[in-house]
């Protein structure tokens, strides 16, 4: 945008305050005019195609040829065919160890060393915890899936132990494959949800764990009484992202397993790009789109509602 | 606070053995890729014979050179232009519109939690009729919209914590709107800038959904996509894809420990603030 587009030297905060018709027609057209950019960037490539997605969910097309229109059929297929329930119940059983494990290894961590993790030793903690969050989810999952392989570190580490009746391939096994893919996704999320814990914990009042000692307070009540509302907002945080990861998983799941065995480890997001572009079937993708942007949103929503700041 | 506690000591064990699960399936790629070519190696053991030369012939293989400038170009094309619209519109929003407009923001915000995967049918058949599928530009366009919501939202956070009155005394001076934003407001917001850079520098990098949808040829993509062609050709050479993955992620890598102090506070505040 060149300067000239947007000089208008008489108009400013003053002339905001005092209002003349064309001084306020002019202070607004230059607020557009420094919105529009970024309005017109998300509007044509979000906005857009996510009004065009739920056109397609009421469509049954392939892509290719007429377009027919379907009504609620394609929703009604998402919310009762036995496969694609069973892969939004995967994303959803994601969640316990996408969300679930770093949070509870993140607070035990927190709330056993309950200060700031200076020098060297704090600066090399938080390079390495927050490796995996660096890197592409593409080199987590190839990672991983050679730690889950027969003859993989995890499966070397069994037998080590003495437990080579456990060694298996993971990755293809109709049982385990989820567990594993989980397991990838604690791994990715365990450093941030840890740093953010241990960042918040030493921003609680020393004293008041001081006083609870006094009144003889059990290490259960300080953590239950104390650092669980102190770390509120963090704990938010941690979830929010989390969840969000998991029930939008697509990277991890492409490269550790394709969704297989079976459909075990497919979730809606794999599922949508192969409904999409391998089944062509457009509008069963969609609807599969919309919904799963509505779980996010639902998922999401009582954890921002319980958690914010309550002032 | 430097008494060792049990607690401490327990808090250190438990921090050390975090560190180390993080570390060990970078440990045992690398042991592999070490191995030597066509054997299928074990988890972690350090080969008698280090093949070096693995990692070159991954260089060769994966076409580094190709890839390197590949994801360069599209982070050229990402990361500028979105910092810039996003701060303008985020100092819009927060000092030139009137609680009227409050649903602009609104609408910008909605994008927050959205899934990729809820757009990428659309963008698809977008793309295609803008005649750009399988260049750079269908990563590139589609990225910067789909970065307007956190990009948005982020600046508007910052601009809202400047304080009303340094906006006033630039205006004293005569300055115009634009002259204030370019030489006084984004001069301020270099911290905000910065951090929002580097996350949309590294969510480019790492992009993996747009390239494999839209873009068929590993060598116009990012780095993630191109990781995940590698992997579909050479998945069973296990040496190979081991090297080829160390490398593939080597510049960021190298990259976070440079700026390691930054790249923290950025993933921290973004994990807060989105």
């Amino acid at each position: 945008m060149s300067e000239n587009t947007v000089s208008a030297p008489d108009v400013s905060q003053t002339a905001l305050r005092r209002p003349s018709s064309s001084g306020r027609r002019k202070a607004r057209l230059i607020a557009w005019a420094f919105v529009a950019p970024a309005a017109i960037a998300y509007a044509a490539f979000v906005l857009v195609p996510l009004c065009m997605s739920v056109y397609y969910s009421f469509l049954r097309w392939d892509g290719i040829g007429k377009a027919r229109f379907h009504g609620l059929t394609n929703y009604i297929t998402v919310l009762t065919d036995s496969d694609l329930l069973q892969i939004i119940g995967n994303a959803f059983q994601l969640v316990i160890y996408f969300s679930l494990i770093p949070v509870a290894l993140g607070l035990a961590v927190a709330s056993a060393i309950r200060s700031h993790m200076a020098g060297r030793f704090g600066t090399m903690t938080r390079t390495v915890l927050f490796l995996p969050q660096v890197i592409p989810l593409v080199a987590a999952g190839i990672a991983w899936s050679w730690m889950f392989a027969s003859s993989g570190l995890v499966n070397q580490t069994l037998k080590a132990i003495g437990l080579s009746d456990w060694a298996r391939g993971w990755l293809g096994d109709f049982v385990w494959a989820l567990p594993a893919v989980g397991m990838i996704g604690a791994w990715v999320q365990l450093g941030l949800c840890t740093m953010l814990l241990v960042t918040g914990i030493t921003k609680i009042d020393p004293s008041l764990y001081e006083a609870a000692r006094l009144d003889g307070a059990r290490a259960w009540h300080e953590f239950r009484y104390i650092t669980l509302p102190g770390l509120r907002q963090e704990i938010g945080v941690c979830i929010t992202v989390t969840v969000i990861a998991a029930l939008a998983s697509f990277d991890i799941v492409y490269i550790s397993t394709q969704g297989g065995p079976g459909i075990t480890t497919t979730v809606p997001g794999l599922e949508i790009y192969r409904l999409a572009f391998a089944h062509r079937q457009v509008g069963l993708a969609s609807a599969l789109a919309i919904v799963l942007m509505l779980l996010v949103l639902i998922s999401i929503a009582p954890v921002q509602w319980l958690t914010r700041d309550k002032k | 606070m430097k008494t060792a506690t049990p607690n401490t000591l327990l808090a250190r064990g438990l921090i050390i053995l975090l560190m180390v699960v993080t570390l060990l399936p970078f440990l045992s790629m690398l042991s592999a890729a070490l191995a030597p070519q066509g054997t299928y190696p074990n988890g972690l053991q350090w080969p008698e014979d280090p093949q070096w030369g693995n990692f070159i012939r991954a260089f060769e293989v994966a076409k580094m050179d190709q890839l390197l400038l590949s994801s360069v170009l599209i982070v050229l094309g990402v990361v500028p232009i979105s910092v810039a619209i996003a701060t303008m519109a985020g100092y819009g929003l927060a000092k030139l519109t009137s609680a009227k407009y409050k649903w602009v923001y609104l609408v910008f915000v909605f994008g927050l939690t959205l899934p990729f995967e809820a757009v990428i049918t659309p963008l698809y058949y977008e793309v295609r009729a803008l005649g750009l599928l399988n260049t750079r530009f269908a990563i590139i366009l589609p990225l910067i919209g789909l970065y307007m919501p956190f990009g948005v939202y982020w600046m508007r956070a910052h601009f809202l914590n400047v304080p009303q009155d340094l906006t006033e005394a630039a205006q004293l001076d005569g300055a115009t709107r634009w002259k204030e934003f370019l030489l006084v407001q984004v001069p301020l917001a270099r911290p905000a800038i910065m951090s929002l850079s580097i996350l949309l520098f590294l969510w480019t990098w790492n992009q993996f959904l747009l390239p494999v949808v839209l873009v068929q040829d590993p060598m116009q993509r990012t780095m993630a996509g191109a990781l995940g062609a590698f992997q579909g050709q050479w998945g069973t050479d296990i040496p190979l894809l081991c090297a080829g993955s160390l490398l593939i992620l080597a510049p960021t890598i190298l990259l976070f420990l440079i700026f390691q102090r930054q790249f923290v506070a950025a993933l921290m505040q973004g994990a807060v603030k989105g």
